[in-house]
């Protein structure tokens, strides 16, 4: 824990001194000192647009997370599913998603739909990926040994395969959980009325910076927040993936 | 005993590869009949891994074959336990289960659950997979060890547990792939000592692959040994000596020396 605090207190200690010195604008780039007041004094309202944002989240990455498990299950089944999905999957992710956010909502109103779907689609990528890279790598010996124990096609899945890939899903989320955090930011860019990624482009269009920094400051907490819980939640749940772990 | 009883049922269900007209009767133990299986290469070439090989195996026998590295005798297992078919010739098995070269136990379950793998591939559930697999684990010295994970079992440990998993499948016949050669020369001599008294406690058909020839002369009825790729079996000896053989038995260690010569004239 001690590394990261230190690196942190370094950075904030160099910008700090930065934007104290007259190196910028502190109009342009407030500085810390700042920003953290920004933070205690609008605690209200950043506290109640976090909200928004981390129920989009959270629903968005579970989205992302059962489509992308279907998505690489059909996969990893059947190769004519490989061949017809894996470029589309690709081509999803050159999807510019600021501009398709705007274009979801004109479509699907104004509701958490269009943003569910924002965050499930920069979610996905990564979540499929891994899985499917961790289906793939299954040991084939291990799948013979399967057959010569008469084992029909779906038991081999669960028994062997599923719990295999279990780090891949793992490794995936965990990269999903910090797409999703600008994935919904971009959703709240247009059509929205609260949330942070709201809250950001309305500040930046004040001029009100160290609000803005304030919002990114409680968005990037909360990125670390999920991957560190799903490190945690993987660790307790997979001890075998984990060396000497017991 | 559960397991028993599946094999009995294995016995009439079952004759695969290239069979007689369905319907036949079951053949009993194994029959290779000039088998070729050919593998393409990314040249282009052809590798022939086994040429006109034939072997018989007797219901209840214990074969060994030795031979030198990639010599085709993984591939023989897979043709054996229906894995793989033959690309000429004729092959009559029995139902094989295999027990890998690699012990490939799943990290994530406990020793008991490993072994009890090949019930649950069936759709036996894991409480009656438990209840059959623990006796047996009383009876290869594994009691105790139930609930450890394969990551804090030794290699030999490992290796019984392995063997454990193919005995509970429940097939007539077991193809056992090297089971012994990544281990150290004490606990190599230990567990061949552990498999000659449990194999002689089962009444399997056994096709043990070895390039150890003291652990063939030591464990099988009959050795059989193979040429380099690719892979015929060029010699066959009987090894008629009684149950619990010794290392030193002057007999034993004379085949050993004929198994040694038939393998170095030929390397
Ligand atoms: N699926 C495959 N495709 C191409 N070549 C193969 C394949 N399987 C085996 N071979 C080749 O066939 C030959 C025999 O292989 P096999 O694994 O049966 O040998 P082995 O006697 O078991 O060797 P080892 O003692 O090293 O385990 C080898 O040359 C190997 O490279
Ligand atoms: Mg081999």
């Amino acid at each position: 824990m001690l590394p990261p605090a230190l690196a942190l207190a370094l950075l904030l200690g160099i910008w700090e001194l930065y934007v104290d010195l007259g190196g910028v604008n502190p109009a342009i780039l407030p500085a810390p000192h700042a920003i953290a007041r920004a933070l205690y004094t609008d605690r209200q309202t950043l506290w109640s647009n976090f909200l928004t944002t981390a129920r989009e989240i959270v629903l968005g990455i579970a989205v992302g997370v059962a489509t992308a498990l279907v998505c690489a299950v059909a996969i990893h089944f059947s190769s004519v599913a490989r061949r017809a999905l894996y470029p589309l999957l690709v081509a999803s992710q050159a999807v510019p998603v600021p501009i398709l956010a705007p274009v979801l909502i004109i479509w699907l109103g104004f509701g958490i739909l269009p943003k569910l779907l924002v965050i499930a689609l920069v979610a996905f990528f990564p979540l499929v990926v891994t899985t499917l890279a961790a289906l793939d790598a299954v040991d084939p010996d291990l799948l013979k040994l399967m057959r010569t124990f008469d084992a029909a096609r779906g038991r081999t899945f669960r028994h062997v395969e599923l719990p295999g890939a279990l780090p891949g899903l793992f490794t995936g989320a965990k990269l999903a959980a910090v797409f999703a955090v600008i994935g919904a930011v971009f959703a709240e860019q247009t059509g929205a009325s609260s949330g942070l990624g709201y809250l950001l482009s309305i500040t930046t269009s004040n001029y009100e910076f160290a609000e803005t920094w304030a919002a990114v400051a409680i968005l990037s907490a909360f990125a670390m927040a999920l991957f560190a819980l799903l490190a945690v939640v993987e660790r307790r749940a997979l001890p075998w993936a984990y060396g000497g772990a017991r | 005993m559960p397991t028993a009883e599946r094999s009995a049922v294995d016995v009439t269900s079952t004759s695969r590869g290239c069979a007689p007209a369905a319907g036949a009767a079951p053949h009993a133990g194994i029959a290779v009949e000039r088998v070729t299986r050919r593998f393409g290469t990314a040249g282009g070439a052809e590798l022939v891994a086994l040429a006109d090989l034939t072997l018989h195996v007797a219901p209840g026998e214990i074969v060994s074959v030795v031979g030198p590295s990639g010599c085709g005798k993984t591939t023989l297992l897979e043709l054996i336990c229906g894995l793989q078919r033959p690309d000429a010739g004729r092959l009559v098995s029995e139902p094989a289960a295999l027990m890998p070269q690699r012990d490939l136990l799943l990290p994530w379950l406990s020793a008991l659950d490993n072994a009890g793998l090949a019930l649950r591939a069936r759709g036996v559930s894991r409480a009656a997979a438990r209840a059959t697999a623990g006796p047996l684990f009383e009876r290869l010295g594994l009691a105790g060890f139930e609930r450890t994970r394969p990551a804090q079992l030794s290699g030999g440990m490992r290796q019984r547990v392995s063997l454990a998993r193919s005995l509970l499948a429940g097939k007539p016949v077991l193809a056992l792939d090297e089971p012994f050669a990544a281990l150290d020369a004490i606990t190599r001599a230990e567990l061949q000592a552990w498999l000659g008294h449990t194999l002689a406690g089962e009444r399997r058909t056994v096709v043990l692959v070895t390039h150890d020839v003291e652990e063939a002369v030591l464990l099988s009825d009959r050795v059989a040994v193979m040429s380099p790729r690719p892979g015929r079996v060029v010699t066959e000896l009987e090894v008629a000596l009684p149950r619990p053989r010794s290392r030193t038995d002057p007999a034993l260690v004379q085949l050993r020396a004929q198994a040694l010569a038939a393998l170095g004239g030929r390397a």
